[in-house]
């Protein structure tokens, strides 16, 4: 006889609530939604917002944090990037050209091809989920494990592809990790090759979003297959586009463990991204202030990117 | 009733340990922060230690064959002293050097650190580890036991912050089938410059690219850093405040490197570690490569391979080489001093031990252990440690590796033909003094 005496009052209660005035219902729901969020607010507080505000301080800083002082130098960290006879300066840029490189570089080839993929793998075969598997699984690899890899596979003497291409009967002393622009082409092609099934998944999820009736209205109405794709799929899929594209390019500006791994910034400094010569200037010569500029730095350049790539999408849609 | 006994006066025992323990550290504590003599001070300087049961901590980088070894040592060790328990943890050298300092900060570091001789003055000058100089003095360690390079290095701004274990040159590999097959006679290897030019040109009449130049530190880098020596230069002034590797003697010793490649004794774009791969597999005669390696290369008998001195290519014998020393942690919670006494015995337990530790493939840094009949039975390591006289180790400056780095890099891009010699050791300087500039401000010296 409990239940009914407990649910009784809660549904009186609801009634009287919303036939209460407008001021004590306010006074009631004020709360609720700030409850709601506050356990995801705390883990963001303490592991989003606090860490970049702390990394705006520790840019103004001198900051090595095993020594005792730790002089405040104003603009001083960000200044260094701008005026030529820095110490920083002249490697900053380089790595800002080789993250530059190549993001412009690979983001194409990954939004482009996982579409493709994902168009042939959406199709019903024999194999399909076999397929799916196949071109997914170099994704779980980590990049340590690809990285040493390739490394090893595009030797410019020893290595395996040098070998399948000299029996052929191509060029087998191409200098894949060791000269430029050969060093690009193997960094984006093993990106390529690495992460292309992770964006084909998510265009795989966005094509079964589309409604099959489309298709069958645009079939009735004589549109062929491009018309289709143009037509019906691409513009199904433009929220799907809009997250593979942003993502990608925020992906490729933090390239780091591929250079690092294979071809370790080689010829000089060439290929050293960004985010290598941020961890190596903040952690292994300890300069944590001027890393943390740099980071702010490289942020600020990605939001302005970013808010780009959604005013473009947003002016397609209109 | 004995046994009750027994326990009780044992418990009584700790009793008192952690009672004395207390007030050492509580009295240290008075001391103040900057006090760092005062954990190293305590204790008869590592000879004995019959305190307490201690648990330390020991971080090493040893994850080749060497760890094992290592291990084997410290089981030993822990046997052999009932009131001393060692715990080992290995990180890979990188990890390692990046992970210390935020947890010694934090008061999770280890109680000792196995660290190399480079980067000695920079972790002293961060505070990290502490001076040993008592337990030198302790144990009756001066410079006539070690090799005098070795233990100078040990130094920074007159104190003692390591007690070397080893050291490790580089050696000069050679394939002896190749040698044969261009009729060289495989007992010898080259020992200077002519003599290994005209095996190269020997190797050359074969077909065989005799020595390959790789671009990366490991090891064409360790091998130019050495002939900058061998040819009369060095890559600081004496109290390395300046960079001086775009001297000519040291523009002509990378020179020399390059026109490996230029000449054909070397392919273009070796990738890294592909030099001693192809020495491994006959494609390369000749490698200079770490003493590390030896070991590596016993694993595989089907190699006819040999190590030697390395040849004199400039005006005097000089090799690259670090060492391997023990260090004692700084503890920002206070001082324990059973802790550092028990530290203390282990590290003169493992020094006088470190004829052991020379089967793992390194050069024992005491003489009394070089000296010794049974470290010349280690054909391999002991041919290595002639070369020691000649070591060109690098300076004690706090952040001298970061700027040792800058000379890897000019390297790289010289033997790659990204620039002249010339210009890429000119380019490395430039950035070099502004970053010794910049490390004098940090560090304060």
């Amino acid at each position: 006889m409990a239940a009914p005496t407990v649910a009784e009052p809660t549904v009186t209660e609801a009634a009287r609530v919303d036939a209460s005035p407008p001021a004590a219902r306010v006074m009631h729901g004020r709360a609720t939604p700030y409850l709601f969020l506050l356990p995801y607010l705390l883990i963001f507080g303490v592991f989003g917002l606090l860490p970049i505000a702390l990394g705006v301080w520790l840019s103004l800083h001198q900051w090595d944090f095993q020594l005792p002082n730790k002089p405040f130098v104003g603009l001083d960290n960000y200044a260094d990037l701008f005026s030529a006879d820095s110490l920083v300066y002249g490697d900053w840029w380089e790595s800002v050209r080789a993250t530059a490189t190549f993001t412009v570089a690979s983001v194409p080839l990954l939004v482009v091809l996982p579409l493709g993929m994902a168009l042939l793998l959406n199709r019903s075969f024999p194999g399909r989920t076999f397929f799916r598997a196949i071109y997914f699984a170099p994704y779980v690899l980590g990049v340590a494990v690809i990285g040493l890899l390739w490394r090893f596979l595009l030797d410019a003497n020893l290595g395996f592809v040098n070998h399948l291409l000299g029996l052929v009967g191509l060029p087998s002393d191409t200098p894949w990790v060791t000269a430029t622009p050969w060093a690009w082409v193997s960094l984006v092609g093993v990106t390529v090759w690495w992460t292309c099934g992770f964006n084909a998944v998510i265009y795989l999820a966005g094509l079964q979003d589309i409604p099959a009736e489309l298709y069958e209205a645009a079939t009735m109405d004589g549109a062929s297959t491009w018309d289709k794709f143009r037509n019906v799929t691409l513009p199904g899929l433009r929220p799907v586009l809009l997250f593979v594209v942003t993502t990608t390019i925020l992906a490729s500006a933090n390239m780091f463990g591929q250079s690092y791994l294979i071809t370790q910034g080689a010829p000089g400094n060439e290929t050293r991204t960004v985010v290598s010569y941020i961890v190596e200037r903040g952690l292994a010569q300890n300069d944590a202030g001027r890393a943390a500029a740099m980071s702010i730095t490289l942020t600020l350049m990605l939001v302005v990117v970013s808010v780009a790539n959604f005013r473009i999408f947003r002016y397609q849609e209109d | 009733m004995t046994v009750q006994r027994a326990e009780l006066s044992r418990r009584r025992l700790l009793g008192l340990g952690l009672g004395v323990g207390a007030a050492a550290t509580l009295g240290l504590a008075g001391c103040g922060n900057d006090d760092e003599q005062g954990g190293a001070a305590s204790g008869n300087g590592g000879k004995t230690y019959d305190g307490p049961k201690v648990s330390l901590n020991l971080w090493n980088g040893f994850t080749g064959g060497d760890g094992d070894i290592f291990k084997k040592l410290v089981d030993q060790f822990n046997g052999e002293h009932a009131n001393i328990a060692i715990t080992v943890a290995t990180y890979r050298w990188e990890d390692y050097y990046a992970k210390l300092p935020g947890a010694v900060t934090s008061g999770n570091g280890p109680d000792i650190a196995v660290m190399h001789m480079d980067q000695l003055a920079t972790f002293a000058a961060r505070k990290v580890i502490q001076p040993v100089d008592d337990v030198a003095s302790a144990l009756g360690l001066t410079e006539a036991d070690f090799a005098p390079t070795v233990w100078k290095g040990g130094l920074y701004q007159d104190k003692r912050y390591g007690i070397p274990l080893d050291m490790h040159p580089v050696g000069f590999y050679y394939n002896k089938t190749l040698l044969e097959r261009a009729g060289l006679d495989p007992a010898k290897p080259p020992t200077d410059r002519s003599e290994l030019e005209e095996a190269l040109a020997a190797l050359k009449g074969k077909g065989i690219q005799g020595f390959w130049m790789s671009p990366f530190q490991f090891t064409g880098g360790m091998t130019g850093y050495s002939l900058v020596y061998q040819f009369g230069g060095s890559l600081y002034n004496a109290d390395a405040t300046r960079a001086t590797f775009n001297s000519p003697e040291a523009v002509e010793a990378v020179t020399w490197c390059v026109e490996l490649v230029t000449d054909g004794h070397s392919p273009a774009n070796v990738g890294q570690d592909a030099d001693y791969l192809a020495l491994k597999s006959g494609k390369n005669a000749f490698n200079v490569n770490g003493i590390w390696q030896v070991n590596d290369l016993k694993k595989s008998p089907e190699v006819q391979w040999g190590v030697a001195a390395m040849p004199q290519i400039g005006s005097k014998k000089s090799v690259w080489a670090n060492s391997h020393n023990f260090t004692i942690v700084q503890q920002p919670r206070g001082v324990d001093a059973n802790k550092v006494a028990g530290a203390k015995v282990f590290v003169n337990w493992l020094s006088q031990h470190s004829l052991d530790w020379a089967a793992g493939g390194q050069v024992p840094a005491r003489r009394s252990v070089l000296d010794d009949p049974k470290f010349a039975e280690l054909t391999e390591v002991n041919t290595l440690a002639t070369e020691l006289p000649d070591a060109a180790f690098p300076p004690a400056a706090p952040g001298i590796g970061d700027v040792t780095n800058l000379f890897y890099v000019a390297f790289n891009e010289a033997v790659l033909g990204k620039k002249s010699p010339k210009q890429a050791l000119d380019d490395g300087v430039a950035k070099a003094d502004k970053l010794l500039e910049d490390n004098r401000k940090k560090y304060g010296s």
